[in-house]
């Protein structure tokens, strides 16, 4: 930094040199997404295309997600299965996330965008929750949800199924990437949701109990394993009635990995031995001396 | 490129002194950085809280009245001077408390935070700047 001393023409010098730092003069930094790079990537996607390669694609979880509206709650299903691409990404992820104790949320779409999503609005609720003194209502984190949703206009890639049981009885709503919500009595979400809406339209009836529930949901997602590619590996259910919650995870594994059949280990003895050498090494101790681990 | 993406915009004129880019301040310029937005909803986004804000005031007046927005803008402007210094970054407690952003967690408070920005505008020119005798 110059010194008072300094002319002011010296000064100016200095900001020519230090002029990175010039950019926060006028405007204050703000949070949240910041869009300096968005120029760059669209150049750099042009010209990684003219070569016939491709970035990479972020994390989805090709998904069928599915809830259901029974007697005494919402019975909430999830596959297992997230992909990048072409390729399994995750055999075992956790689709179902907690938002607050009586309400659940499925999410299909981009994963790290449905978890932080869902994560904000957790917090957002919990925040809420303190300030009302009561349980939180599905219909609060619905209209949450699908405010933060239209603000992005869809690039926030998460369609959710939100599904809990509050002081008005059990709810359960799907949001779309773009901010539009539906309140149904079943709904399913995901690349694999009209295998699972199949089983709904065919086996749904109101005021089913909760054994009938979990199985139809059971049904749906197994429908959507074998019959859609971005859906797999097991099923998770979560089963919300009013002052309980039963997360059970995994429900069923539909897709067991096989058991090898054969084994490439010799069994001990299969070489014959023919002859045996000994020979003793004599090494002389020439120094001792003890370390001592730094275990602070 | 849909039109709407290619339709030039006020808010990202040049912020320099009659409209003129102040390369001092602001670093050097092109003509397409200032006219596109670079993703849709960078604008949308830059004036997010000026255009909520506008909403919840004429929503306040279509149900109280007049005197309602006047007398909150009027707590607005007095919080938003309590600021520190212009190159320290200002916790804005009042206004948060006022806007009722204090119960709640955004993407702003997560991603970007100001306070671990790398940045740091130089302490002399920036009071100066704000005092007027630049």
């Amino acid at each position: 930094m110059s010194t008072h001393a300094a002319s002011s023409t010296s000064r100016k010098h200095k900001s020519l040199f230090t002029k990175m730092a010039m950019l926060t003069v006028s405007r204050p930094p703000l949070g949240g997404f910041s869009f300096e790079n968005c120029k760059r990537n669209a150049v750099l996607e042009g010209e990684v295309n003219k070569v016939g390669c491709s970035l990479p694609t972020a994390r989805k979880t090709g998904t069928t997600i599915c809830g259901v509206v029974f007697k005494d709650g919402v019975v909430l299903g999830a596959d297992t299965r997230a992909t990048e691409g072409m390729v399994v990404a995750d055999k075992n992820c956790s689709k179902i996330h907690y938002i607050s104790p009586n309400i659940y949320c499925c999410g299909a779409g981009t994963a790290a965008d449905t978890e932080m999503t869902t994560q904000i609005i957790s917090s957002n609720l919990e925040l809420h929750g303190l300030s009302t003194g009561r349980l939180p209502r599905v219909a609060t984190a619905n209209r949450m949800l699908k405010q933060m949703l239209f603000r992005y206009q869809g690039y926030i890639g998460a369609a959710l199924v939100l599904g809990g049981v509050d002081c008005n009885g059990p709810h359960l709503y799907s949001i779309y990437p773009h901010g539009s919500t539906d309140k149904l009595p079943y709904v399913t979400m995901g690349s694999g949701s009209l295998a699972a809406m199949a089983v709904f339209e065919d086996r749904y009836k109101p005021d089913m109990e909760e054994e009938a529930a979990k199985q139809l949901v059971r049904d749906a997602i197994a429908a959507g394993i074998f019959n859609d590619l971005g859906s797999g590996s097991n099923i998770d259910l979560c089963v919300i009635t009013k002052g309980k919650v039963d997360y059970i995870r995994p429900h069923d594994e539909a897709n067991k990995k096989g058991i090898r059949t054969g084994d490439y280990k010799y069994k001990g003895g299969t070489t014959g031995v023919l002859t045996k050498v000994v020979t003793p090494l004599d090494l002389e101790l020439v120094d001792e001396s003890v370390q001592t681990m730094d275990t602070s | 490129m849909s039109l709407k993406d290619s339709i030039p915009v006020a808010g990202l004129c040049p912020q320099g002194q009659y409209g003129v880019q102040d390369s001092l301040r602001s670093g050097f310029t092109s003509a397409k950085n200032e006219l596109l937005p670079s993703h849709p909803l960078e604008l949308s986004e830059k004036n997010f809280q000026l255009n909520q804000d506008k909403m919840n005031f004429s929503t306040l007046r279509n149900i109280q009245g007049l005197h309602a927005p006047l007398k909150l803008q009027m707590e607005y402007r007095a919080a938003r001077q309590i600021q520190r210094l212009p190159f320290l970054p200002s916790s804005n407690l009042a206004l948060d408390t006022l806007r009722g952003s204090d119960e709640s967690i955004g993407f702003e408070d997560i991603l970007n935070d100001p306070a671990q920005s790398e940045m740091m505008g130089e302490p002399h020119m920036m009071v100066e700047y704000k005092l007027g005798l630049l």
